[in-house]
This record gives C-alpha cells, structure tokens and sequence, in this order.
C-alpha cells in the first residue's frame, strides 16, 4: 500500500509546500538490507561507569562502529546510546541526559537514541526506584520529540542480568540497526543472561526450523521472508483455500508448504509431523494466523465472537499444548504470537478481536515460564496500524489519520513486524520471557 | 578395460503427489493454457515437498488436446517452474492414459536405475483447446508461404473458398467411426444391459465419496487451489438418485434399446492438471519422504473396437486379468480397486464383462468369471464423475489419491495393501496397474 501523503511531503513542492503549512512530514524509513553496515555514521555512548565502557567496547571491537565517548562538536551522530544502569538517584539522569541533549539537533536521518537502564524493583530503595524507572518516562518522552524517521528505544535489565548478556547484546544490536524502522518508544525488558549469540549476525537463524502461521499473505509473508532470510527453513502454513498463495510463498522461500486449518483438533500434531518428518526438527513457531470480524458488541454475533476467538487465540493454545507435550520442542525453542495494539489499548468495534489479542499477552506471559527449562522463551509482538490489505480496506479518511497517529506518523510496513518477530525467534533473544513488544511507531493510544 | 556395472532392479515409489482442483470446462481456467496450469501443478509439488532448485531426475508429462506450439509443454512448464532448469523433460500423450502412462515409463527407469527421481504429470483443458484452419486453407496458406513470384502467390490465394475459413475444433469423436465416445459408450452399456439406476447409483457414490474426501481434509496435501479455485469445480455434494434421475439422457438416442446415459453419469469435460512425484527409496530417504505406495507392474491392452465385439473403452477388461495373472494375484487380493469413470456405464460394463462366465471363458480364456469387487474397495474417494475428468490429468488424479489412502490404510491396519488401477481411453486403449502400500 503506498503512502502518497509521505511520497508528497518528501519531494519538491508539495515538500516546501507542507513545511510552510506545518504539516506533518513523515520520513521515509530506512529498512534493513542484508550487508548494510549496522551504522551509517558514529555512534556516541553517554553514561557513567564500566557498563557505558562495555557498550562502547562492544561497538567499536565487536561491531566495527566509530565510537566516541563525549559529544565532538559538530559532530552528527548515527546512535546515542545512554547507559543508566548505574544511576542510583534520579539527579544523576542529568549528566548523561544533559550530554545527549546536546546531540539530538544533529542526530542523522534514522538516528537511534537507546537507552540501557535497570528495572525499578520493588524492594529497591526509593530515590534508586525512581531514577529507574524516571529512564521510562524520559525514553518515551524523547522517541517523541526526534523527527527525521529516528527512534528512541530502552533495554531494561532485570537484576542480575549483565549488561553483556546475549539478550542484551541482542536488543541492542536490534534497536541500532534498521531492522527496528518501525519499533519507538519501546521499552524491552531482558530477564536473565539466557540466549547465545549468533556466529555470523546476518544470518541468525541458521540451521533453525520455524513454523510460520498464516503465512500465504500480509504479515506473515514478510515472516516467512525473513526468517528464510535470516537462515531458518521455514514451513509455510495457511488454510487449504490460499494454497496457491502459500506454495507462492514456500517457493520463494525454499521452505515447504503446508495447507492447514489452525483451529482444527490435530493441528499441533501436524505441524509437528510435517517438521520433524521433512525437517528433522522444530525449534520455532510463529502464530500470526489471525482474523477480523469487527462488530460493536452492542450488535455481536455468535459466530462472530466464537470463530475470532477460535483462530486467535485458542488454536494456538492448542498448538503449543502439543508442542509442550512433544518432547521435541526442547532445543532454546521460540514462542512468537501476534498480537496487537488493539489488545493493549482496546479499539471500538473490535471487542472479540482485542479478548483474544490481550489474551495472547497473558498466554506468552504464562507459556514462557514452561519453556524455560529448555533455554525457551515466549513472547508477543503487537503491530500498529501496518499497511496491509487489511488496512488497505479501511476508509480513505480514516486511514490517513491512523497513518498519523504516532511518533513517525506513518504506516509501517509487514517486514517491520517480520524484523521484530525474527529477532524475539534468534537465539539472542532468549531472555527475553514472556513479553511484548510493540511494531507501531509509537501509537499514541496504549503504553 | 571396465565391464559395464548394471544395477539390479528396485523398488518405484510413490512418494507424494499434487494436482490443481480441477474445473468445468469455460470456468475458471477459461484463460489458463495448458502450460500455465501444469507450471501452477509442478509449483504445488514443490513448494509441498520443499524441491525448490532441485534437479529432479526427469518429468514426464502430456496433455491430449493440444497446440501445435506446445511440442515441448512438459520441458517448458519446468522451466517456468521453481525446479531447477537442469531437470529434463519429456512429453507423453497416449490419449487418457497419459497420465497413468507417465507414472508407469517414470518408475520403469526408476527401477532400472536409470532415475532416483522423477514426476509424472498430466494436463488438459478444453477450454483453451487448439482450433485448427481447414485442411484445404492451410495447404493453400503453406502453397502461398512457399510461392516464389505474385503469379504463384495470386495461384495460391484463389484456391481459398470462402467455406474453408470455418476453423475445425477439435472433437472428441474416433477418426475411426465419427462416432463420439459418449456414442461409443452407449453402444456398450446397451451391449451389456446397464441400467439407468445403475449408472445413476455409481455417479452417486462418485460424489458422495469425493465431498467426504474433501470435508475430511483428505485433499489437503494433494490438491493446491489455483485462480481462485479451491474445490473440484464439477462436484455436486447434495446430488441425490432423484435428481440424477430426473435428467435427459444424452448419449444411445438413435439406438432400438432404451438411452440411459445422462450428463449426470457420464464425465464433463473439464480442465486441471496432476503431478505425481517418484523416486527411489534412497532418493527418498535423502530428501526425508515418506514412500507412500510401490508401482508393482503395469499392463497396457487395446480393443479392435472398429470390426471386433468389444466396446471402445473396454480394453482394461483384457489387460487387468492379464496384469494379474502375470502377478499371482485375484480380485479379491486388492483392498482398493480404481476404475476411472469416463462414463458410469465404463465402470459397470467393465465389471459384467468380470462377472461374466460367457466372458471369461470365451474372451479371457478362463474356466470362468475373472471375479467381482466388492463396491466398497471402488474408488473409495470418488473419481471422474465426481471430480471432473482433464484427459491427461486423470491418471495422477487416481495415483497420488490411492497411494496416500493405501499409506493411510497399512499405518492404520498394518500389513501390505494393494491397489489396482485402470484407465481406458480413447483408440480402444486401456491402461492399468498395481500399486501397495510402501
């Protein structure tokens, strides 16, 4: 779907034209390319103490990025990374916040501003609580303020959890990079120093087998696409009626198709025969199959509520009941559910919907902890207003002003979803447990 | 100086199969050519056995009504397809055996070594069939191409009459006799006393059985939908007795005895297209298949349906007891029988001719009737009345269908199931063979 208010305001006079009139002027957002450098210019990295060391270390040694410690005048930075996890009163936010201020006028085009603090416990003492958890309101705060198709994102550290962990590591490879276009404003929590870091960065999944839902259109083809991309087979699943779609899909994938019901009884069991069978095993699974059957609940239907329900939420209950059951899905295995800001914020019309998006935030969040034994995690990623054929069927008008409705006033696109899910799927991710996180450019609606 | 080291026959498996749902003739393929159809079936058979950039050891495949342009149909579907484009192709057309013929030649190299993979397949439509010029334009069209001066070209063009320019479409009538198949078949079913319940019983259970297969998710790994087709265009699950009683016959209008063949118990003429894949088992277990079905022996037979007694599609009934007896083997050794129903009327006389003791001895040299099958082992899923009947797609229709009920059937009950299946076709051909379960 092409955004031609964004083409507009980027080009010519339409572009002098909006600035005149002050008009919103989405940037166009830079997406990740196989190759591309992780960033286009310096990286700046503020804070006290040996973790802003660490960090730098990382990206100077590790990842080949031109790092400074202090802001060089004139300098346009690529990233700004704040390392707070060793603020213990909320005075000592000035310093490091004050420096990066400094910075943000000359921030690059999809400059990244991270920060890296720790969670605000309840048994922590007061003043370090609330220099913790001020880092949450000064993060979202600025993702708001940065233009030019920046973001802002936080990486906040359970205790215990080194700053080196793999998912922190991770989290802050992906916020940098452009995989994370479309994620602002987020706050992602690492709960435990779990996950291994990939060999080779580009391709994260190699040798992993991923089961992706619904994956003959929209979003979950740009999983499919993704993962593939990324090293994974994937198994490609849609109902029997999008089939030709779906072997569309598995061919350019080079994964395997498989037609399939989600919501029928044995689904779970033949996935899993499908997977071990052609692929020797199964390490993730993506549950992105979803419908809409939007209906005010004042005028609801039966059929309505029960089918959205069905496919949304239930089939996949039922699916990793097998997968738990298994015995085969034990090697650091991947939980990633689809749900949505509509689950997180609510949206009028779509109570069914929302019932069984919010209900796959509680499911991640309890489903987690059952695969921890084998170094696995679950987790949700909640897209915004994404444009697909689904949003593409929303009125003209009303599209438009849900294009605009977040920091980076625009729609994202189905591969931003497909990043985010691929990253919570690699091994780098694993601990991350039982989250969500949110592909919506900051919407304003919700956390 | 090295002896030539010739491997030692094996086993051909069936290893998985994928078809388009197959459509009314002027439906949804209307536009779709034979090429594009077979491309999308190849395309289905890879993206389900992930066989994306695989060189495959050959295809084999064919359409009966075909453009002259389409000399190579088999080798360019592959190319436009996601195998790799070093797989070799070739075309096959034995009338509506192609289909069955491809999976028979495929697994004879298979078990000669010569491949360790291979599809067979099988396409028609007649909705985007060749229509040819007159015989007598297109001499004169080839007089004028070859004419040297404008008083050749001026000699060439004034043989053309005005009647010549009507374009000859092709028929599914014998060269032989004129006669359609439909005729041919009424002829038979007269011949053999078949009734209108009969047939009408048979189109019935074709149906019933195949809408069963279709809710029970049977279908979902061999059939990928194609242009907005997901189901058998042709298949009417609430047909009932009543109201396939109710149509007008068709077919045996000019004969003394009473005409029985209706729309409803005679095949439409319809388009789609099959793919059937083969390999061996250390093929197989390489690309981690699970064999479903081992082709054991074929047997092709033909009638002299012009100056003989026998009717235009009953060559099947002479090459099954022949196949059979080359294998030891009865009637009553096959959980499941498959008779593709070019017409009901084919079915029923092919099973009187069985059950008649006159039959065997005189035709079949036997001391008696070959045998009877039991109703409940033919085509369990259904067949052509049902599912509609693309020429040359029939064949891999009824082999990818069988070999996964006859794997379904041993996982299930254990033991070495087997299959027979047979095609007739048109020339007094007739196609048939045995498969059991891997």
């Amino acid at each position: 779907m092409t955004d031609t208010y964004l083409n507009l305001v980027n080009s010519g006079v339409t572009a002098k034209l909006a600035k005149q009139l002050g008009l919103p002027r989405p940037a166009p957002l830079r997406r990740y390319r196989p190759g591309q450098p992780l960033l286009d210019g310096p990286a700046l990295v503020l804070g006290p103490g040996k973790d802003a060391d660490a960090v730098a270390s990382l990206l100077s040694s590790g990842w080949d990025v031109d790092v400074h410690r202090h802001a060089a005048p004139d300098a346009r930075y690529a990233a700004v990374v704040l390392v707070l996890t060793e603020v213990t009163h909320p005075t000592d936010l000035s310093a490091p916040v004050l420096a990066a201020a400094a910075t943000l006028r000359g921030l690059a085009r999809g400059g990244r501003v991270v920060t890296v603090s720790r969670t605000a416990a309840d048994d922590d003492a007061p003043a370090l609580a609330a220099a913790r958890q001020g880092v949450d309101g000064l993060l979202r705060s600025l993702a708001k303020e940065l233009r030019g198709g920046a973001t802002g994102n936080g990486i906040v550290l359970d205790a215990g959890v080194d700053v080196d962990a793999p998912s922190v590591v991770g989290a802050l490879r992906f916020f940098l990079s452009t995989r994370s276009a479309f994620v602002d404003g987020q706050l992602l929590t690492v709960s435990s120093g779990a996950g291994a870091l990939p060999d080779d960065w580009e391709h994260p999944l190699a040798g992993r087998v991923a089961v992706v839902t619904g994956a003959a259109r929209g979003i979950g083809e740009a999983i499919a696409s993704t993962l593939a991309r990324d090293g994974a087979t994937v198994v490609c699943v849609d109902v029997p009626s999008a089939g030709e779609q779906l072997a569309t899909v598995a061919n350019r994938v080079r994964g395997t198709a498989l037609q399939l019901d989600v919501t029928t009884d044995d689904a779970g069991a033949r996935i899993l025969e499908h997977a071990l069978a052609r692929h020797g095993r199964i390490d993730v699974v993506v549950h992105n199959a979803g419908i809409t059957r939007d209906k005010l609940l004042a005028n609801m239907t039966p059929e309505k509520w029960d089918s959205v329900l069905a496919v949304n939420i239930a089939a996949q209950l039922r699916i990793n009941e097998a997968l738990l059951e298994s015995g085969d899905f034990v090697h650091q295995p991947r939980i990633v559910s689809l749900a949505s800001t509509s689950g997180i914020a609510g949206n009028r019309g779509q109570t069914n919907y929302a019932a069984s998006k919010g209900g796959v935030i509680g499911m991640v969040r309890a489903t987690a902890p059952l695969l921890a034994a084998f170094g696995g995690t679950a987790n949700a990623v909640a897209p915004g207003f994404i444009e697909t054929e689904m949003t593409a069927r929303i009125p003209a008008l009303t599209r438009q002003v849900a294009r605009r409705l977040n920091s980076l006033q625009q729609g994202g696109q189905p591969v931003d979803v497909a990043e985010t899910v691929a990253f919570l799927a690699s091994p780098a991710a694993g601990g991350v447990v039982g989250r969500v996180l949110r592909v919506c450019g900051q919407n304003m609606v919700g956390q | 100086m090295a002896t030539p080291k010739t491997p030692a026959p094996r086993r051909a498996l069936v290893l998985g199969g994928n078809r388009i749902p197959f459509a009314r003739a002027g439906g949804r393929y209307a536009h779709a050519s034979n090429q594009d159809m077979l491309t999308a079936a190849l395309d289905g058979l890879v993206a389900r056995y992930g066989l994306q950039g695989e060189r495959i050891g050959e295809v084999a495949a064919g359409a009966v009504l075909k453009h002259s342009r389409d000399f190579n149909l088999t080798r360019e579907a592959v190319l436009g397809s996601a195998l790799s484009a070093q797989t070799p192709a070739y075309d096959v057309q034995q009338a509506c055996a192609t289909g069955l013929e491809t999976v028979v030649s495929l697994s004879n190299k298979i078990r000669l070594g010569q491949l360790e993979s291979a599809i067979s397949g099988g396409v028609d439509t007649t909705s985007d069939a060749p229509i040819a010029v007159s015989d007598r334009l297109r001499r004169a069209l080839l007089d004028l191409s070859r004419a040297k001066n404008m008083q050749q070209k001026l000699a060439a063009a004034a043989k053309i009459r005005p009647k010549d320019l009507a374009p000859s479409t092709p028929r599914t009538s014998e060269p032989r006799t004129g006669l359609s198949m439909g005729e041919h078949q009424a002829l038979t079913t007269a011949q053999w006393g078949i009734t209108r319940e009969a047939q009408d019983e048979v189109a019935y259970a074709s149906h019933h059985r195949l809408a069963a297969a279709w809710e029970a998710g049977f279908f979902d790994d061999l059939v990928t939908p194609y242009r907005g087709q997901t189901i058998d265009g042709n298949l009417r699950a609430d047909t009932s007795l009543e109201k396939l009683a109710t149509l007008r016959p068709t077919f045996g209008l000019g004969l003394d005895t009473p005409a029985t063949m209706t729309a409803g118990n005679s095949t439409p003429l319809t388009d789609g297209a099959s793919t059937v894949l083969l390999g061996s088992d250390e093929w197989a277990a390489e690309h981690d298949l699970t064999p479903l079905a081992v082709v054991v022996d074929a047997e092709a037979g033909a009638v002299d349906f012009v100056h003989g007694e026998d009717g235009l599609l009953m060559a099947p009934a002479f090459a099954v007891p022949r196949l059979l007896a080359r294998n030891g083997l009865t009637l009553d050794d096959f959980a499941y029988v498959e008779i593709h129903e070019a017409f009901a009327s084919t079915v029923l006389t092919t099973l009187a001719a069985w059950e008649s003791d006159e039959f065997g001895r005189a035709r079949l040299g036997l001391p008696g009737a070959f045998g009877t099958v039991d109703r409940e082992r033919l085509n369990v899923h259904g067949s052509s009345l049902a599912a509609g009947h693309p020429f040359a797609a029939t064949g891999g229709r009824i082999v990818a269908t069988i070999s996964k009920e006859l794997h379904l059937r041993k996982q299930r009950d254990g033991g070495t199931p087997r299959a027979l299946v047979s095609v007739c076709a048109a020339g007094g051909l007739g196609l048939t063979a045995i498969l059991e379960a891997a």
